[in-house]
């Protein structure tokens, strides 16, 4: 299983990701520019991502909780989602989607 | 600078749960504590991130929110006085001929201690900066993050952004004064409370305020003086006059000062200490919960108090070298319940 992630500066990064992990998991284990910093608690919007046009559909809605916490980045686009509340699972083999600049770990914007 | 220094025992950087608990444990060995925050209130992480939701291992607590475990922890260190100083960051930390250590704050503030604690947790908080090209240029001068004196907002045209209670509560509150008011969110529900929601939106009915959906796009202006902004909106780029500009995305933590400080760090982020005292490579200088780090280190709320109190055990020794340091339980001791007022 594995994902497709553009970091911030336009490098496209091809990840192993496992089921049941969450996104944003993935981003950090494989060490990209991601500060996540309440670890996948819907609660600081610091695991932005932009998803893929073709993806979009794919994935559960968001809860009105991620988007309580998509109204505190200040990036936001209507493809915006936050990476800790994406699954992984078989469905999402393939998945892609780019970093914010808002997940940024030097500069959370 | 005032000029008037604070003198005391021990100064604990940070009121995040850590730092509260510490005040507790220092108290117990008699030393009194002056707490530093850049938040206006005391909790760190809990209060700020995760106020409403539970935390499940704090020991003989199944279940209890951010904010119930810091109201609990204000109330058990309360019989200690210690004081806090709210909405500073600690800038500078310079150690004195004599051994102490003198603070100074962005406010100002400067403390002389013998003890120095730092509880700094995931750092200092800060507002998250809106990514639009040349904001820092207007900073201070017509874009603000925070209101700290309403009359530099009278007769002003202000554009709020955000949904939450922040963005609420000062287009609520800053109406009065304004020229002109409005406020900007990506989408038409908001986060904030229910009455401040049907405040604001009377005041859109009576045409006292303008409320637009939409983004912040790029920003207008000479010398930091603010003239138009611009959103990006369904219907395309919106200018809109404004000379005041308050962005509310909420807060992020950043390392801040903590590591201008020549303490020895692990990852150019988090402050070696021991495991015997948690004291960092300064003498008189611990660092304790989310901050610090030796082999084994759990982020979690259960280690932070822990070091707490063996770090209050070193500082004890630090502030009072002559006096014995008696084990003692609270349950047993009348000493110990004497200082917290119940014996
Ligand atoms: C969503 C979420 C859920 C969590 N759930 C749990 C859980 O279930 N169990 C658990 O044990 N832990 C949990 N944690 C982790 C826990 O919150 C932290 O371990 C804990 O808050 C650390 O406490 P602290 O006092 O060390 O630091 P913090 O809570 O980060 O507080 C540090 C304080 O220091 C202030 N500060 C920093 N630098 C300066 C400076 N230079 N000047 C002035 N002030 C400064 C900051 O503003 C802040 O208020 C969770 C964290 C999050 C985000
Ligand atoms: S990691 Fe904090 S919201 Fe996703």
């Amino acid at each position: 299983m594995r994902i497709f992630v553009t970091d911030q500066d336009g490098t496209e990064h091809e990840l192993e990701a496992l089921e049941g992990w969450r996104v944003m998991e993935v981003i950090r284990d494989w060490g990209l520019n991601i500060k996540a910093e309440c670890g996948g608690s819907c609660a600081c919007a610091t695991c932005h991502v932009f998803v893929d046009a073709e993806w979009q559909d794919k994935l559960n809605p968001p809860t009105d909780e991620e988007e309580d916490m998509l109204d505190t980045v200040a990036d936001y686009e209507a493809n915006s989602r936050l990476s800790c509340q994406i699954l992984m699972s078989e469905e999402l083999d393939g998945l892609k989607v780019t970093l914010a600049d808002s997940a940024r770990q030097d500069e959370a914007a | 600078m005032s000029g008037n220094e604070i003198v005391t025992d021990v100064v604990i950087i940070g009121a995040g749960p850590v730092g509260l608990f510490a005040v507790f444990e220092l108290g117990l060995v008699d030393l009194k504590c002056q707490v530093i925050d850049i938040l206006d209130r005391a909790g760190g992480q809990c209060a700020e991130l995760y106020p409403e939701k539970p935390i499940y291992d704090i020991p003989a607590f199944p279940e209890i929110s951010g904010q119930g475990l810091t109201d609990n922890l204000m109330k058990q260190i309360q019989p200690f006085g210690a004081e806090f100083h709210f909405s500073q960051m600690v800038a500078n930390v310079e150690k004195l001929e004599d051994g102490t250590f003198r603070l100074t704050t962005d406010a100002g503030e400067v403390f002389i201690t013998k003890v120095v604690v730092i509880a700094a947790g995931g750092g200092s908080f800060q507002p998250k900066r809106p990514p639009v090209e040349d904001v820092e240029q207007y900073e201070g001068k017509s874009v603000f993050y925070a209101v700290r004196k309403m009359e530099d907002f009278r007769d002003q045209d202000i554009v709020i952004v955000g949904g939450g209670d922040s963005a609420l509560d000062w287009t609520l509150n800053l109406e009065p004064l304004a020229r002109s008011l409005t406020l900007v969110h990506r989408r038409d529900q908001f986060r904030g409370h229910a009455d401040s929601v049907n405040k604001m939106r009377a005041l859109v009915e009576e045409g006292r305020i303008n409320f637009i959906t939409g983004q912040l796009g790029r920003l207008e202006g000479e010398n930091g003086q603010l003239k138009e902004v611009y959103l990006k909106t369904a219907g395309g780029e919106l200018g809109v006059p404004a000379t005041r500009l308050l962005p509310f995305f909420g807060l992020t933590m950043k390392l801040g000062p903590v590591a201008d400080w020549g303490l020895d760090l692990h990852d150019n982020a988090l402050i070696k200490v021991d495991t015997e005292k948690f004291e960092t490579s300064e003498p008189g200088i611990f660092a304790i919960g989310d901050i610090n780090w030796y082999p084994g280190k759990l982020k979690l709320i259960l280690s932070g108090f822990h070091e707490g109190a063996l770090m209050a055990q070193a500082a004890k020794k630090i502030v009072h070298p002559d006096q014995k340091v008696i084990f003692q339980y609270t349950t047993s001791s009348t000493q110990l319940q004497k200082k917290l007022g119940v014996a």
